[in-house]
């Protein structure tokens, strides 16, 4: 249950970022941030799930521009493009925290050995111990995957281990 | 009634209501006044007298105002009436006092009486929830800082006029003063229960109707709307009360979807309410009216500018903003004609309905414009067009 105020209010996401979040009676909700740019943005999500992507006049912050109308379909999929990067960037900060523990994104090439195989298949934790923590397709992450999960050429691994082992890993997926 | 006669004069309305609504869409004013328009030029006094299509014309009306109010009430959520109430408790009492004031006065000055004061006082008062939120969606204002000042305002009108709709009710019928207030009491307590009944009974409710294959969805949901209005008309509460109830009970995500099955349906009649409406209004009456009309419009338009320059600056808008806010709470449209319709039936004898009709004519035509001209029209449209086809002269 996310808690609605009538006013904007700063809203901790990540405990570094302040979006604002504003109800709008009727309509659904406006969250609003300004980037470290300086863009100020605004996001309207409707009820029926229809958002609007706007950002705000420098010379008047109380006016807003439309840039994009969304569907819910096509703000999921936007979603998704901007969670994939995201996620990858949370590893590396995971990674920072534990000496030694690196993270990496390896992409399966057209000409790899594993490009249309299975995750099992790359046996990557018995010869690296490298652990393959996610894997992007075509815009969709899938985290944890199983030992069946397909790699599709143009499939993006995120991978955590030793740095050694990461290297090897490469090696052996680019074949 | 003769069933060839009456579809014939019921399709060549619903044409010509298409043709209006692609006309109202092109220029780009909402299709209300259009379907006010359509009715004048029919029926009574106009080029084509209504007969045989009349009856369902009448019963199709009331399921329009059944379905409007059903939909308002679906789009209703207690959490964002109480936060609009926090916030613009304040904008809701310049707004009842600034815009029911001159439709009152006016209601004196013309010799209606105190019912006719009511009405009109109504009239004045409810802006056009429906219009207003369709605009600021077309303008791309969502993101504009005073918008929510506007929704807070229209959002406690909706309650406000829950109450005012079965008091209005039953003072009209002749009923005593405190059969008024007990009309107001058991609204007041039906709108607390429904809100209480959506937690508990209205997930159940919400259950049974939204649970099943979409015709069903449809049946079941009208069906319990039209039998709880109808039951609200029996005790003078006013049919829409009724329905605005059901609307209120029905709530989460099976209430959207609900909502969005009906709204097709719901377009529809509401149409054929507009145009029912005046239908039965001699466009020779408009005439004597039309000055006292205009010099309420003008009322109409000053008061709720007044009212969303108040509320837009309780949300810290700045003056453009307060300008924008004020220009886009002018658009009245269903809620002063469901209100003028309480009247038809119990003060025929009176003008209201013409003096409604030309009202609402005037102002939701001027209110959308204004509305746009008060400021920036955001969409980046012409700039996108601009970029598509770069060195084409537009």
């Amino acid at each position: 249950m996310i808690v609605v105020l009538a006013s904007p209010a700063p809203v901790h996401h990540d405990g570094r970022m302040d979006i604002s979040e504003t109800l709008l009676p009727g309509v659904g909700l406006r969250y609003e941030l300004t980037t470290t740019n300086g863009d100020h943005i605004g996001l309207v999500v409707a009820r029926h799930g229809e958002v609007t992507l706007l950002c705000y006049s420098e010379d008047d912050p109380d006016v807003s521009f439309t840039v994009a109308r969304m569907t819910r379909e096509e703000s999921e999929a936007v979603a998704d493009l901007l969670g994939a990067p995201r996620l990858a960037e949370r590893f590396a900060d995971l990674s920072r925290e534990v000496p030694g523990l690196m993270a990496a994104q390896i992409e399966i090439t057209a000409e790899s050995p594993f490009a249309g195989r299975t995750v099992a298949d790359t046996r990557a934790r018995t010869l690296t111990g490298v652990s393959i923590v996610a894997v992007f397709t075509e815009g969709k992450v899938l985290v944890s995957p199983d030992p069946d999960t397909l790699l599709p050429v143009h499939a993006t691994l995120v991978v955590m281990g030793s740095e050694d082992g990461i290297n090897a890993l490469q090696k052996r997926i680019a074949g | 009634m003769d069933i060839d006669l009456a579809l014939l004069e019921l399709g060549i309305i619903l044409v010509l209501l298409g043709f209006a609504g692609g006309i109202a869409r092109r220029v780009g004013i909402p299709a209300i006044p259009l379907y006010l328009l359509v009715g004048l030029v029919l029926g009574v006094g106009g080029f084509l007298p209504i007969d045989d299509a009349a009856e369902f014309i009448e019963v199709g009306s009331e399921l329009g105002v059944i379905l409007l109010l059903l939909g308002l009430g679906m789009e209703f959520s207690p959490d964002e009436f109480m936060s609009s109430l926090k916030r613009h408790r304040s904008s809701g009492i310049v707004d009842a006092v600034l815009s029911a004031t001159p439709g009152a006065a006016a209601g004196f000055i013309l010799g209606m009486g105190w019912q006719g004061a009511l009405v009109l006082a109504g009239i004045t008062w409810i802006s056009s929830s429906g219009i207003i939120a369709r605009m600021l969606t077309d303008l791309g204002r969502l993101g504009n800082r005073e918008t929510p000042a506007i929704l807070s305002v229209l959002v406690i009108e909706d309650i406000a006029m829950a109450v005012y709709l079965p008091v209005t009710a039953v003072l009209l019928v002749g009923g005593e003063w405190w059969l008024a207030l007990i009309g107001a009491a058991v609204a007041l307590l039906a709108v607390a229960l429904a809100l209480l009944a959506s937690r508990t009974v209205g997930n159940r409710l919400t259950r049974i109707l939204g649970r099943a294959g979409r015709e069903q969805v449809v049946i079941r949901t009208v069906g319990v709307a039209v039998l709880v209005a109808s039951l609200a008309e029996l005790i003078h509460v006013s049919s829409a009360v009724g329905a605005f109830l059901v609307g209120l009970s029905l709530n989460g995500s099976t209430a959207t979807k609900i909502a969005e099955l009906i709204a097709p349906l719901r377009d529809l009649f509401a149409a054929m309410f507009f145009v029912g409406f005046t239908l039965a209004i001699d466009p020779a009456t408009l005439w004597p009216i039309l000055p006292a009309a205009l010099i309420l419009a003008l009322f109409g338009i000053g008061s709720k500018y007044l009212v969303g320059r108040y509320a837009a600056r309780v949300e810290g808008a700045s003056r453009a903003g307060q300008t924008r806010a004020g220009t886009a709470l002018i658009a009245r449209g269903e809620f002063s004609i469901v209100i003028a319709g309480l009247a038809v039936v119990s003060m025929p004898e009176l003008p209201i309905s013409p003096l409604a009709s030309a009202y609402v004519l005037l102002l939701a035509v001027i209110g959308p414009v204004l509305a746009r001209y008060s400021g920036q029209n955001s969409r980046m449209s012409s700039l996108r067009s601009r970029l598509r086809r770069p060195g084409k002269a537009t």
